[in-house]
């Protein structure tokens, strides 16, 4: 339960981070908060030959709220978004989320963009950028791109960063004003991994009526799964009461295919599946309205 | 108490035992150990529970390592070795952390807080220590030291906990004796004795 040997480097800008980067190969690993990294490194189910500490990148430390985005940058950690104020109001889906990541005491270590880079199948931010439609930007010494999430997650554990590239923040859609959003999730112990994951965003349009309902799963399938539900949601009114989410999850039932594993059937995953997608469409529902003033 | 065992069964097996003197720099046997392995070796400056101290270790030295074999502060306990049992957390500028998480090189002039940093000058009990006393909040006290540093910090932040947040902050720590109820307890006993004594 140690780590094997490594090379190390700690660059104190983005300029010297992406150029040791270029030069250390396939083989190097880019170190942040280290949550999921030290942990694979301990059991040795990663040997990477150089890490590159990018704690001390205080220019990525941020998290701002411009152009309809809240931007998080790669050493910000996911107790500094949880706690602030400005990102919870312009996106409250990320405090949502966050409260449900890990323990407090990983929060404080651990990043945001890190989780998001790691691209675990049971992480709830990987979904909350899948569902809001955000993006990741990375940085070479060959300059920067933006990947949309649809592209970003190719598998389980596998995001789209090439060895020479880091990731510097990742861009999360603001909250329109008609709509609302909800995480909901099943697991064994409050801070483990989910057995099943949902997070949900509805808009309303001026009636009240929802014009788009979507969710987004984790712990169901390899890359987070984004599913359309407003054709489910048809007969839901302005009428909070009658509001009912049943259809809407006994659609996303449908659309998943959840395999066994020791801690979970496929089967009871299918259950959380309807019974998450109807709990949490149901609060995005009465956020939304709220919001909308009704 | 648990303080030999695991810790160091596991680092005879994956490399040495440190057998350095206390609060100084690296024994020659690990430095050979070190260059053998084709480890390069760093400079790191902590400062522990207000006391300097400059480590010479290879990058992939854990910080619950160097606490427990360079510094021979053994009051922090390794558990699980993956960031699940909580046992190891400390302070590092303040913030409660998994040292098993955390490479010592990562540390470099962070202030760390340990659990032997958190009694008083005089020796009298901190309002968290005397919390667990008073409400038999251990038994066999293994996973003490980091609920110790944990609660410490979370009270920090959040002086009057509820019954509920309580069982928040101890959350991501686990266990095996007592049952969680009378450690529960005593982090609202703690919260009461911090304000009692700010008083």
């Amino acid at each position: 339960m140690k780590p094997s040997s490594f090379g190390y480097s700690r660059p104190e800008s983005v300029a010297e981070a992406v150029q040791v980067l270029a030069s250390i190969g396939p083989d190097g690993k880019v170190l942040a908060g280290g949550q999921s990294l030290v942990p694979l490194l301990n059991m040795r189910l990663a040997a990477p030959t150089h890490l590159v500490d990018i704690n001390r990148l205080s220019e990525l430390a941020f998290i701002s709220v411009a152009d309809g985005q809240v931007t998080v940058g790669a050493t910000a950690r996911h107790a500094d978004v949880l706690r602030d104020p400005v990102a919870a109001t312009a996106q409250p889906l990320l405090r949502k989320a966050l409260t449900l990541v890990a323990h407090p005491v990983i929060r404080n270590r651990g990043t945001t963009v890190g989780s998001i880079v790691h691209a675990d199948p049971s992480g709830e931010m990987t979904a909350v950028l899948a569902l809001l439609g955000g993006s990741v930007r990375l940085a070479s010494t060959s300059g920067q791109r933006c990947v949309p999430a649809e592209e970003f997650f190719l598998g389980p554990l596998e995001s789209d960063v090439r060895p020479d590239e880091l990731a510097t923040e990742a861009s999360f859609p603001v909250l329109p004003p008609s709509a609302g959003c909800a995480f909901a999730e099943v697991s064994r112990r409050q801070g483990d991994y989910a057995i099943c994951g949902v997070a949900a965003l509805i808009e309303l349009d001026t009636e009240g009526i929802v014009t788009r309902a979507r969710a987004a799963y984790l712990s169901v399938s390899g890359t987070p799964l984004v599913l359309d539900l407003t054709a489910a949601c048809g007969d839901v009114g302005g009428d909070l009461i009658e509001a009912d989410f049943a259809e809407a999850g006994r659609l996303a039932m449908s659309q998943v295919r959840p395999t066994d594993d020791i801690h979970a059937t496929a089967s009871y995953r299918r259950h959380l599946v309807g019974v998450l997608t109807e709990r949490a469409l149901h609060e995005a529902h009465q956020q939304a309205r709220e919001r909308a003033g009704g | 108490m648990a303080d030999t065992g695991l810790a160091n069964t596991r680092s005879a097996n994956s490399g040495p035992t440190y057998s350095g003197p206390v609060n100084s720099g690296p024994a020659n046997a690990e430095r050979a150990q070190a260059r053998s392995a084709r480890d390069q070796l760093f400079d790191v400056r902590l400062v522990v529970n207000g006391i300097v101290h400059t480590v010479i270790v290879p990058a992939r030295r854990l910080l619950s390592d160097c606490l427990r074999h360079d510094l021979r502060l053994t009051g922090t306990h390794v558990g699980c070795e993956h960031g699940v049992c909580g046992a190891c957390t400390v302070l590092v500028d303040g913030v409660a952390t998994r040292s098993c998480l955390m490479l010592t090189v990562s540390a470099d002039n962070a202030e760390i807080t340990t659990v032997e940093g958190l009694t008083e000058p005089d020796g009298t009990l901190s309002p968290v220590q005397q919390a667990f006393t008073d409400c038999h909040g251990l038994q066999c006290g293994f996973c003490t030291p980091g609920f110790l540093t944990t609660i410490t910090a979370a009270l920090a932040e959040n002086p009057e906990p509820s019954h509920d947040e309580a069982r928040e902050i101890i959350g991501g720590n686990l266990c095996r004796c007592t049952g969680y109820q009378n450690i529960v307890k005593a982090v609202l006993r703690a919260a009461e004795l911090k304000r009692r004594r700010s008083s």
